[in-house]
């Protein structure tokens, strides 16, 4: 069990509690909670953990910027959307896609790494928003390709979707909760791989780069070369996460994997979670993913329950969501600078 | 015997400035040179030029016979050179032991190994438990650096080198900032180092009295030249360098 999680303790009960809670719920999730919206969000859940986690590998241990992280996730799914568009459907095709998307977007990261990375970290993040940009308008514009705004929707083997039904003890299986162990034991086996990274003697060379780049230098570490590492083995894994997405969501779109809003919540998830911790992921993707798709409904209620008095009902609004998820990001990173994993830690 | 380290007519600009100014000098095992001259006088800047934190404007670096001046500060780290800091250097938010395991970790050239886990590689951390017991610092081995004193933030440093194992061992200033009672362990450290003789040792050090105990040969660095180099004796004698270049603290010898 520890060699599972790569000696990575917990070391706070709470956290130990919340992990093992989010696991469960996640490993249960069509029969704890049935109904395609829940099952929806659990797998949103999964690919975000797995999305966020790789960028915490490069921001929280190797102290690197970057805003291409979502480009990265995007030619994963786009992998997937075009090898199906393309050779037809089939699991080969799929597979192949998948994993052409996780060699480009190691490629295009390592590239991107070492002519950036020589010069400053601070390069590097100028550069990936630069590229980003770029990507996500040459993806637009190559509709005949990639579907443009619209994006494609994919036809995926017939054993993954909701057509497909057999039975299993009485319980009537479909396809989609297939696809959703797909994506679960899929985002399983990427978390407990970062993990295993992050606590290999190479985890520990980013963790000594962040802290001081300038010492592992001296003491004879090439930094260029571990955070080009670094930086392609976080774009391969989200890519990864990207396939597995486009594969859950049968579609692939600009707004789906590329927006920068996605980037925007990854950010936010990895600071309310807690940098360098991998388990901060986990918790923030459940409580943020959790937020944004529950509080409007919330708020809507509250709205209506409060509308006899003056201005509460505005704010409440379910419109003012993000405003409210702005409040409690400012408010979180108050209380818990060092994340909710570095403040469980810290009570422990 | 052939000299550990050499550099021939060393220098580097700053804009109009010349820093360090064609120093040519060889040091050779079983030696500790002191490196002397006022403050701004190209003593850290000379450093920086033979470990390659700063390039070299014009002039070479060898390290054990081998041109290293074009390579990496890691690269030279791995071809025998230890650094110490004028300025405490070290990762503060790691533990004792993990500052010193990632010296242990590096030099064992283990840092690519991505997939077995860290505390698996047992001799590192024993390899590292060693050191911290010969500096004393075992007890604090899991303290994390930020909470230690200057002084034993300082000690850390010294050990970091003691693992690293170079054949060149650079310490700029290493009792700068430290008690009266601090320094004097500091400085054993670094005479049970000099005691290596296959190693050499570079010190830049104000006091004279530690000088005078523990430097086999003192070099004069003055608005980024070599002005004396010689025995300790001859060299604090000697007239130019007591007026113009040690001030007081020497001319009072
Ligand atoms: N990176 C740099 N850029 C410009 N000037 C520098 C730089 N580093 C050092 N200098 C200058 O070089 C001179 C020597 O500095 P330094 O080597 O730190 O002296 P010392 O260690 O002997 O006190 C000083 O005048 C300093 O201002
Ligand atoms: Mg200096």
């Amino acid at each position: 069990m520890l060699t599972l999680i790569s000696g990575d303790r917990p070391q706070s009960r709470i956290l130990g509690a919340l992990l093992l809670l989010v696991l469960l719920a996640l490993a249960f999730a069509p029969f704890l909670f049935p109904g395609s919206r829940s099952l929806e969000t659990a797998a949103r859940i999964c690919i975000f953990i797995v999305l966020v986690a790789s960028y915490d590998l490069l921001l929280g241990y190797g102290g690197i910027v970057s805003f291409a992280h979502t480009m990265f996730f995007g030619m994963g799914a786009y992998g997937v959307g075009i090898a199906l568009d393309r050779l037809g459907t089939g699991w080969g095709a799929m597979g192949l896609g998948a994993l052409a998307g996780m060699a480009l977007a190691g490629a295009v990261a390592l590239v991107i790494a070492l002519l950036s990375l020589r010069v400053r970290a601070i390069f590097f993040a100028m550069i990936t928003l630069a590229i980003a940009s770029a990507v996500a308008v040459l993806v637009s514009q190559l509709s005949g390709l990639t579907g443009g705004e619209d994006g494609m929707n994919l036809r995926i083997p017939r054993e993954l979707t909701p057509a497909f039904r057999f039975e299993v003890l009485g319980l009537t299986v479909t396809g989609k909760i297939l696809n959703y162990y797909l994506v679960f034991l899929g985002c399983l086996a990427l978390f407990l791989t970062m993990l295993r990274l992050v606590n290999s003697p190479f985890g520990r060379v980013l963790l000594a780069i962040r802290e001081n780049a300038f010492r592992a230098e001296a003491i004879g570490y090439r930094v260029v070369a571990y955070r080009a590492a670094a930086t392609t083995l976080s774009a391969v894994i989200a890519a990864a996460a990207g396939a597995l997405f486009a594969i859950w969501l049968r579609y692939v779109g600009p707004s789906t994997v590329l927006g920068m809003e996605i980037m925007m919540d990854i950010l936010l998830i990895v600071v309310i979670g807690g940098m360098g911790t991998m388990y901060g992921a986990v918790v923030g993707t459940a409580i943020f993913v959790l937020a944004q798709n529950y509080l409007k409904t919330l708020m809507g209620g509250l709205a209506e329950a409060t509308s006899g008095l003056p201005l509460v009902p505005d704010l409440l609004n379910p419109d003012r969501w993000l405003l409210w998820l702005g409040v409690l990001f400012i408010l979180s990173v108050y209380f818990f600078p060092t994340g909710i994993v570095g403040r469980l830690r810290g009570a422990r | 015997m052939h000299p550990l380290l050499v550099t021939q007519d060393l220098t580097v600009r700053f804009g109009g400035h010349v820093a360090v100014n064609a120093v040519s000098c060889a040091f050779s095992p079983g030696q500790l040179t002191a490196i002397v001259g006022p403050n701004g006088a190209g003593k850290t800047t000379y450093f920086n030029l033979i470990s390659g934190q700063i390039r070299a404007t014009s002039g070479r670096v060898e390290l054990l016979g081998q041109d290293v001046t074009r390579l990496s500060v890691s690269g030279r780290t791995h071809a025998g050179l230890g650094r110490a800091f004028q300025l405490t250097n070290l990762f503060p938010r790691l533990t004792v032991l993990e500052n010193v395991r990632l010296v242990v970790q590096a030099r064992a050239r283990r840092g690519f190994n991505l997939w077995s886990m860290a505390q698996s590689h047992r001799d590192l951390t024993e390899a590292a438990e060693a050191v911290l017991d010969r500096v004393r610092l075992t007890a604090l081995a899991h303290q994390t650096v930020s909470a230690l004193s200057h002084g034993d933030q300082r000690k850390l440093e010294v050990a970091a080198m003691i693992a690293l194992q170079p054949r060149v061992y650079m310490f700029d200033e290493p009792t700068a900032g430290m008690s009266v009672e601090e320094a004097p362990v500091i400085l054993d450290l670094i005479a049970g180092i000099k005691a290596d003789p296959q190693a050499t040792v570079l010190l830049v050090e104000h006091k004279m009295d530690v000088i005078r105990s523990l430097a086999d040969r003192i070099i004069v660095l003055h608005n980024g030249a070599l002005v004396a180099d010689g025995e300790p004796g001859a060299v604090m004698a000697s007239a130019v360098v007591q007026e113009a270049y040690l001030g007081k603290d020497l001319a009072d010898v």
